[in-house]
């Protein structure tokens, strides 16, 4: 639960059965394991989030297997049918383990 | 200091800096990441399969990226959801080529998708769809990197 993470969504007023841009950034460092340290020159141990999944009341929506090789705070943006009140909740996990969660709620009018 | 002693230091720096970025390559090879060729990473995801390129797929990605560690992607498929199972993001020249994949399911509402990726230099960038018959469709763009994104 440790990281900074925001789910905004696009529009923010939209009718049931609409079609609702997600945008979700997380901040990660996202090391790939082929940089030195420019202090140390050792290399910097590969650490980046490997998985990420949506879960749209209670049930999985889109799932994303990441590899190192997406940007640092990784950014991830898809469409979601609002045609239910329901949470949306975001996953991410990374190689090392570590697993952080956000929820917002989508009500459409 | 004289002249042939700063001549002689400036000649030792410059060969130490050009052999060492070639000791950690024997490094790397031992430690996690695993270097793969494009076509290798291609059968992993298509299993065998051929994808065919289709203007169906489309990949929006700047012509010149001024920044190597930041590119943004867009990908859109002209399909209906429920055709579209998976959109894959290859990038073939980088250490491993494949960046990441997304798994569709129908209450996405629209096959798209949009996230930033790191090149490490100057190559083409590949979006492949997976569709619902099991067939592989894709799109490919070239993306100038003026710096490299992958250290």
């Amino acid at each position: 639960m440790g990281r900074t993470a925001l789910i905004k969504l696009r529009p923010r007023r939209y009718k049931k059965g609409d079609l609702v841009r997600v945008d979700s950034v997380i901040m990660h460092p996202m090391h790939t394991g082929l940089v030195k340290d420019k202090k140390t020159g050792k290399i910097i141990p590969a650490h980046y989030i490997n998985k990420v999944e949506v879960y749209y009341g209670g049930e999985l929506v889109t799932s994303i297997d990441v590899n190192a090789s997406v940007s640092a705070n990784p950014f991830f943006s898809f469409y979601i049918k609002a045609d239910k009140k329901a949470p949306l909740k975001i996953v991410w996990k990374d190689n090392k383990g570590e697993v952080t969660e956000k929820t917002v709620k989508i009500k459409p009018h | 200091m004289n002249r042939r002693n700063f001549l002689k230091m400036t000649a030792v720096a410059g060969a130490v800096v050009a052999v060492s970025p070639a000791v950690p390559l024997g490094l790397e090879a031992k430690a996690q990441p695993k270097k793969r060729s494009f076509e290798e990473a291609l059968k992993e995801i298509t299993k065998g399969k051929k994808p065919v390129e289709s203007q169906k797929v489309k990949l929006i990605a700047p012509s010149i990226a001024e920044n190597g560690a930041v590119v943004p992607v867009k990908v859109e498929v002209v399909e209906p959801i429920e055709n579209v199972k998976a959109i894959h993001i290859m990038a073939d020249k980088n250490f491993d080529p494949w960046t990441c994949s997304v798994h569709l399911t129908p209450q996405n509402g629209k096959p798209y998708f949009s996230t930033r990726i790191r090149l490490a230099k100057t190559m083409n960038v590949y979006a492949i769809a997976e569709l619902k018959d099991g067939s592989f469709i894709m799109a490919k763009k070239p993306v100038k990197v003026t710096i490299g994104g992958c250290g």
